[in-house]
């Protein structure tokens, strides 16, 4: 019951527990505003910059999160190797689709 | 093949009484769960802003929808709810808050504040959107 006998590893760390919130601000951001607009809000260096902190702290949080629930609930090996494959690729796919997103929209391309 | 030994079986959930803990941990499981499938509308809306105008139109042709927006509300509360719930565990990492009281008040205080704070972002939202 005390700290000493707290897991070793946390899946967060202290910062990333709160970092949906400037993420939710950014959005109310945008409500109502055109492609041109989101573009030019989403692509500014400290918003870019603080979705991309959010999109790795939360592609890694998904990444482990998942893998726990996938090893405390799949008994077939087989299947739970698949499982965790499937988990890697998903975490890693929808982190870096999103990141080249917003790197683009941050290049003016 | 070796002989099945028949040891004790270890009581499974529907053995206990619920208790709000229990509830609200898997409650926490299922919001990261939602929120694991839900990054893909983050992700979708992202690459619609780097497309252009006619693509980041269906996105927000999507959440202006009924069900589109039910998605985005739950989506909310979600992330609300697992933040809050997360800042708990983060609480009980420390060693505190394990007292019978303690641990029932922050289960509380996740669970309401999770909830408000979905409302005051809507309402944030409508004032900014005019109802859009």
């Amino acid at each position: 019951m005390s700290a000493q006998n707290s897991p070793a590893k946390s899946m967060r760390t202290p910062l990333a527990r709160v970092r949906s919130l400037p993420v939710i601000v950014i959005v109310l951001m945008l409500i109502g505003s055109n492609q041109a607009g989101a573009k030019l809000i989403l692509g500014s260096l400290p918003i870019a910059i603080i979705l991309l902190l959010f999109i790795v702290a939360s592609a890694w949080h998904m990444k482990i999160g998942m893998q726990v629930v996938i090893e405390d609930y799949v008994h077939n090996e087989k299947l739970k190797l698949a499982g965790i494959m499937a988990n890697n690729f998903f975490s890693f796919a929808v982190a870096l689709a999103s990141i080249y997103a917003l790197l683009k929209l941050s290049s003016g391309v | 093949m070796t002989a099945r030994i028949e040891r004790p079986l270890s009581p499974h959930l529907q053995t206990y009484r619920w208790t709000l803990t229990m509830a609200l941990s898997i409650v926490h499981r299922v919001t990261g769960m939602a929120l694991y499938f839900g990054t893909l509308l983050l992700a979708w809306w992202l690459i619609a802003a780097a497309s252009g105008p006619g693509a980041y139109a269906n996105v927000q042709a999507f959440t202006a929808s009924t069900i589109g927006r039910l998605i985005v509300f739950g989506y909310t509360w979600a992330l609300m709810h697992h933040m809050l719930s997360g800042i708990r565990h983060f609480v009980w990492d420390l060693g505190y808050g394990f007292k019978p009281n303690e641990r029932e008040a922050l289960t509380w205080g996740a669970l309401i504040g999770g909830v408000s704070l979905t409302v005051l972002v809507w309402i944030a939202a409508y004032a900014i959107g005019g109802g859009r």
